[in-house]
């Protein structure tokens, strides 16, 4: 076989398999834009005859879309917000800061990757009910405050700092707070970037936990209410198109736009892990 | 501020974090699941009694409990395979030096990884419709019978790997690739200077050397496939003929819908263990292939 028949075999495959994987979410893109009813027709039509935005609106002015999509919103950013500065700076002590029992503990710590997240549901549905979290947007955000993942993440890559960086600045006299927050943050900067994305993406695409703490629906995430609205709406296919649509959006594009750092996380998270 | 002083500062909120809503939730889990915690006790814990193994006992010989189980080991037994399968193709493709706009490939590859499981789900449970669905109207554009999907306990949960493959394989491609532009060009010359042919250079050197690799995505993938819960919960409540009930799924339902806290606690562990056993058991098959 020639190369040039290899090269157009190869191409081929790939244009293949790009179209196969990128149909279905540009075919919900298209029906979220037809009529009631008109997806509902064989063959299935590709193409809106008249695209129209009734279903983003009828997904606000009724379903209350607006009020979920809030809902994640703020969790996430929240969550995001906050558990970088948990994981950050224990990241960076496991690191570069020596104490007694740092490796046993962190050694520990990986342990209890290896524990399913669900085996802890239970009890903590009790603890927040409890603490009085159920229903809040602190029941999602509270218990990912911290997380061993993060962690291992921000160890990893502080791993790199020179230890003669940190030395000379604390013969300058420097603090270890101001070192960290001066001199340690800034060169953490990429794996900032990455963890960021990650929490977010995860907090936003989260389903059991919110599903069990947020059974009320005003404080209900965006994929908790739509999995809900689509028991109610089994037939209105065009209008979950559009509930997907306005799911999915944000977080592709935020995906799209930072993609380099987050596929370096996955690589320094499972390859090196 | 000594450095030990200044590093129990850094890591004492995250340790606190993770003791309080994990480390101990695991723990009471644990001493829950040997209670028979339910609607009453969560009225008043005095109707709380300890029960021994009892809910374990109870769980096993429920026959949804099991059918659950076989459905998961389905789910995991083929899908698993499957989604490394359909990564390692497109790893290989997107590795091939005679490929083009690679960047452009891998993004639209790996795209349904970062999309919301509930809402794509939706997606897919409309192409597999029975009537209107395009995956239908594919099969008889090409001759074939129309197929049930949602509705034929035969067709549930092949639907759902399905589905799970689209969603998941770009996870693992991209740590393929990764593992692939590891492995030494020179071994791919010398292979090809001996005249070995395109498979025989990836059943020797390619799939040898990917093997830890390989190993590490196996068990990340098993996992998390384990967890099955999100698929049936929107496309098929469990359903048709409760072929697509996972373990999860069972544990929601005796959890949050009858309030069998300790049962589900019970289930929670039981799956902990399956999971534990298939990862010592995939180690250990990969460790008998080396050469000693």
């Amino acid at each position: 076989m020639s190369m040039r028949t290899q090269a157009l075999l190869i191409n081929g495959a790939l244009i293949v398999v790009a179209a196969i994987v990128a149909f279905p979410l540009l075919w919900m893109l298209s029906v979220s834009f037809m009529t009631q009813g008109e997806a509902s027709a064989f063959p299935p039509p590709l193409l809106p005859a008249q695209p129209t935005l009734d279903n983003y609106r009828l997904l606000f002015e009724r379903a209350g879309m607006g009020r979920y999509l809030g809902n994640s919103l703020a969790i996430a950013t929240a969550l995001t917000l906050l558990s970088l500065a948990f994981n950050l700076s224990a990241g960076y002590a496991f690191a570069k800061l020596k104490f007694a029992g740092r490796e046993r503990l962190f050694q520990t710590l990986l342990g209890a990757l290896l524990i399913p997240a669900q085996v802890a549901m239970i009890p903590l549905f009790l603890l927040m009910k409890w603490l009085h979290l159920v229903n809040t947007y602190g029941g999602v955000i509270v218990p990912g405050l911290a997380g061993v993942f993060g962690i291992f993440l921000v160890r990893q890559y502080a791993q790199s700092i020179p230890d003669e960086l940190l030395e000379a600045a604390r013969i300058d006299g420097a603090g270890e707070g101001r070192i960290f927050l001066r001199i340690v943050l800034p060169l953490l900067k990429p794996i900032v970037v990455t963890l960021a994305i990650f929490t977010f993406l995860a907090s936003w695409n989260d389903f059991m936990w919110p599903l069990i703490v947020l059974s009320d629906q005003a404080w209900q995430t965006a994929p908790v209410a739509l999995a809900g609205l689509s028991r109610e709406h089994v037939q209105d296919n065009e209008l979950m198109m559009a509930g997907s649509v306005v799911t999915i959006v944000p977080v592709l594009v935020l995906f799209l736009i930072l993609q380099r750092y987050y596929i370096q996380g996955l690589l320094v998270g499972s390859v090196k892990g | 501020m000594s450095e030990q002083r200044a590093a129990w500062a850094f890591v004492t909120p995250a340790l606190i974090v993770i003791g309080v809503f994990f480390a101990l939730p695991v723990a009471a889990a644990l001493a829950l699941s040997l209670t028979d915690f339910d609607l009453y006790a969560l009225a008043d814990i005095k109707n709380l009694r300890f029960i021994g193994l009892r809910n374990y006992t109870d769980v096993l010989a429920t026959p949804l409990f099991w059918k659950s189980l076989l459905n998961t080991v389905y789910f995991v037994g083929v899908g698993v395979p499957a989604s490394i399968a359909a990564s390692l193709g497109a790893a290989l493709l997107l590795n091939s030096p005679l490929a083009r706009a690679k960047g452009l490939f891998r993004t639209a590859l790996f795209a349904p990884v970062v999309t919301t499981v509930v809402a794509v789900a939706l997606i897919w449970k409309y192409l597999f419709h029975t009537r209107y669905g395009l995956i239908n109207f594919a099969l008889t554009h090409v001759g074939l019978e129309p197929i049930d999907w949602l509705g034929d306990p035969h067709y549930s949960m092949p639907a759902i790997i399905i589905f799970a493959v689209w969603k998941n394989f770009g996870y693992n491609m991209i740590i393929l690739i990764a593992g692939l532009q590891g492995i030494p060009q020179e071994l791919y010359e010398a292979a090809r200077i001996d005249g070995a042919s395109a498979w025989r250079q990836f059943r020797h050197i390619t799939l040898p050397s990917l093997k830890p690799v390989l190993l590490l995505v196996a068990i990340i993938t098993m996992a998390g496939y384990f967890q099955l819960f999100a698929e049936p919960y929107v496309m098929t409540l469990g359903n048709p003929l409760q072929s697509t009930y996972s373990v999860l799924y069972f544990m929601y339902e005796e959890g949050f819908m009858w309030w069998s806290l300790g049962r589900a606690s019970a289930i929670a562990f039981l799956l902990f263990a399956l999971i534990l056993v298939v990862t010592r058991v995939l180690l250990r098959v990969a460790r008998r292939g080396e050469p000693a």
